[in-house]
């Protein structure tokens, strides 16, 4: 069962859809990945979902129930992109006091919170103030406050953004860790070299639209481009054919697309029958990054990202 | 409602953990009595002070026997002999006068040409009793010349005290009009900087939560409305503790200030032990004569509803603005307005509680916390009391219902500051 089910939402805001008819599922235990450019509308979708905005249309199932606000925020942890912390409290009493809101007991919340600090190597900062911290460390505490009440759907906005790559590999494998102990997990980003290695499963919006929808795997296959490259010293006279166009030539490695109808057995036994000494060979599959780039290129909002990526 | 508790207990907590909390909570009595006590001083310090004037008379209505008694008192005045009239004028100040009054020849029925030459200028109070000195002699003159006798003049006069007694059911009390007038202008003033002070309290809160971005995590757990009360209680839970402190301080160092400072009280009941004695009747007698009970109650509830009221107000601006301060005091502004017109209404209520204007600006629910105090040491009609409760009770309700909408949208819009028809649309826009 879907952990989270999020059918047909749409959110208006005085100027422009800033959602638009949006909807996907989310299975338990998976770590999902909602990617998109710039003001897509990623945090608006976000915010609809752990209920701080109420779509305009459209409903939001959680574990199979409709959304209710009141209940099941205890469930949700959340870490907006723009990290808040309250900068003149001490970071226990901080980290305690938002478990709290969630609606954890006094001693509870002291426990659980306690247990992340140490799980994280930060319990000599409990009595520290957070206009102390470095900002990676204010991104590691505000990672605990997220987390700490145990939430069943946690989602991360930009979770790496000022963390080192020590401690970036640290919450990654806390992300792994959450995950594989059943926890969901929703991770928005635009940085996609995280996306391949994190995510089972993507959503890709553009403009307040789902442009992509599936598993990183299926939508590698359905965006690959037949590209593939082989390992082996070939000289310009081997691409006199109409089997396939070369991408790219090295001495040592050629990349080429497949024509239409060609199989690539039909290429290697052209190789072979010309005496080419083939050492490798591979289907090159698109990154999610170019497949990201080809979907919003030369949408307003994309031009932005294309340059930065 | 559990979570609107939590909220009010950390901004309690955190506030009054403060070490400014406990500085302006302890300076603030400190000082009061700093006052009372600088101002006991000069006032009972007296002879150092005084002033030495020369009198050159060519009109020969003085007389030494007139200055007698003037040594000790604050201007001591010497008759100079007409042989060193010209020197005197010349080099007072070297024989340590502070001044010169030149008296020339007089017509007594219009006495004009009196002149006091002085190194620097002397004060009003200064000047006006010299004046008043020169008066009752040229007065005593006159009577003599009409053949009356001063003596008897004086005992003419009659120097009418009227008392006004209240009649209330508990029977008649005496009302002196000076406590009356200090309590309810105390009240009112005091209720005027604890709506501005807390109001702007909550504004910074505000604009703190949103501007370190921490209102969006917050409001992930709870609802923005929780938020804001939980401030804006919370803060106003601050005030009372701060208030009631000041109260309990207050009262402490006045019994305190006797001990330390003994040799003052004893200055004080030495210079006129009978007028001390009676002031302190006099104002005892006032206070008693006050409906204290109500006037407690009445603070309490004006203090309460107009905090609510613009506390709110505050949360909205704050909500709405971003970092910069110029936007904020640019929206304050109109909301600073109607606290200030409820102050100038106030200081003339005092004076006349029962005009039109007062009982108006007692009513209306933006003024009504500082005008009904200043008007609440008289009598108020039951209907004008319950009518100004009523409405600041129903304003406060149509405010955070109002507010709580424009703050909701508010704390999560960043960049450009709305207008004010836009936060008017999110505060009436439905759901």
């Amino acid at each position: 069962m879907a952990l989270l089910e999020v059918n047909n939402l749409v959110k208006q805001f005085a100027t422009q859809k800033a959602v638009n008819d949006i909807s996907f599922k989310i299975e338990a235990g998976s770590i999902f990945g909602l990617l998109g450019p710039n003001g897509a509308g990623k945090t608006t979708l976000l915010r609809m979902i752990t209920g701080i905005f109420l779509p305009d249309s459209g409903s939001i199932n959680f574990h199979g129930k409709p959304f209710n606000v009141l209940e099941d925020t205890i469930q949700i942890g959340y870490m907006p992109e723009e990290r808040g912390l309250y900068k003149k409290m001490k970071i226990g009493e901080q980290a305690v006091y938002l478990a709290r809101l969630k609606g954890l007991k006094s001693k509870d919340a002291e426990q659980r919170v306690k247990e992340w600090f140490t799980r994280l190597e930060m319990q000599s900062w409990w009595d520290k103030k957070v206009e102390d911290l470095s900002k990676g460390m204010q991104q590691k505490l505000q990672f605990v406050t997220t987390v700490a009440h145990n939430p069943s759907l946690i989602i991360l906005d930009e979770p790496f953004s000022g963390l080192d790559p020590v401690n970036a590999n640290l919450i990654e494998a806390e992300i792994f860790e959450l995950a594989k102990n059943g926890a969901t997990i929703i991770f928005s980003t635009h940085r996609m070299s995280q996306v391949d290695e994190i995510c089972d499963h993507i959503v890709m919006i553009n403009k307040g639209e789902k442009v992509l929808d599936g598993t990183v795997n299926d939508v590698k296959q359905q965006y690959k481009d037949n590209v593939f490259q082989l390992t082996a010293s070939t000289v310009a006279e081997n691409m006199m054919t109409s089997l396939f166009d070369v991408v790219d030539h090295k001495p040592d490695t050629l990349r080429y697309k497949l024509n239409k109808g060609v199989q690539s057995n039909d290429v290697l036994k052209y190789f072979i029958e010309n005496g080419v000494q083939i050492d490798g060979f591979e289907e090159v599959m698109p990154t999610i990054n170019d497949i990201f780039i080809k979907l919003v290129e030369g949408t307003a909002n994309a031009r932005e990202f294309t340059r930065t990526k | 409602m559990n979570k609107i508790g939590l909220i009010v207990g950390r901004e309690y907590l955190t506030r009054v953990r403060k070490k400014s909390f406990l500085i302006t909570t302890i300076a603030v009595p400190l000082v009061m009595v700093g006052f009372y006590a600088v101002i006991l001083m000069i006032a009972f310090k007296g002879s150092s002070d005084q002033q030495k004037i020369a009198v050159v008379d060519k009109a020969g209505i003085f007389s030494d026997s007139l200055f007698a008694s003037s040594k000790k008192e604050s201007i001591q005045y010497d008759l100079i002999k007409s042989a060193d009239a010209d020197a005197i004028s010349t080099g007072y100040k070297d024989k340590g006068y502070d001044a010169v009054l030149q008296i020339p020849q007089l017509d007594i029925d219009n006495p004009t040409g009196i002149v006091i030459h002085s190194q620097s200028s002397l004060s009003l109070t200064t000047t006006s009793r010299i004046e008043n000195m020169v008066d009752n002699v040229i007065l005593d003159k006159r009577l003599q010349i009409q053949g009356i006798d001063p003596e008897s003049y004086k005992k003419l006069n009659a120097s009418v005290n009227i008392e006004n007694t209240i009649d209330t059911k508990d029977g008649s009390k005496k009302s002196v009009a000076g406590v009356a007038y200090a309590v309810s202008f105390a009240c009112g003033m005091l209720i005027y900087i604890m709506m501005i002070i807390y109001g702007a309290q909550v504004m910074r809160g505000v604009m703190e939560e949103k501007t370190n971005r921490i209102a969006e995590v917050v409001v992930s757990s709870v609802k923005p409305f929780q938020l804001m009360m939980g401030k804006i209680l919370g803060i106003g839970a601050v005030g009372l503790t701060q208030f009631s402190i000041w109260i309990v301080l207050t009262v402490l160092a006045q019994a305190v200030v006797p001990l330390i400072f003994p040799e003052l009280m004893q200055k004080m009941n030495s210079v006129s032990p009978e007028e001390t004695t009676s002031m302190a009747a006099t104002i005892t007698q006032g206070i008693s004569s006050l409906p204290l009970l109500k006037i407690g109650l009445s603070f309490m509830f004006y203090f309460i509803g107009g905090y609510l009221t613009y506390a709110s107000l505050f949360a909205a601006v704050g909500s709405v603005v971003s970092e910069d301060q110029q936007e904020a005091q640019q929206l304050m502004f109109p909301i600073l307005m109607p606290i200030i017109l409820g102050f100038v209404i106030m200081m003339q209520a005092v004076n006349v509680p029962h005009s039109t204007l007062a009982i108006f600006g007692s009513i209306f629910p933006l003024t009504s916390p500082i005008v009904m105090m200043g008007r609440i040491t008289y009598d108020i009609p039951v209907w004008q009391m319950a009518t100004s409760m009523i409405l600041l009770i129903a304003c406060f309700l149509f405010f955070t219902w109002v507010t709580a909408k424009i703050y909701r949208t508010g704390i999560l819009m960043y960049g450009k500051k709305p207008s004010w028809k836009e936060m008017l649309k999110w505060g009436f826009r439905k759901g």
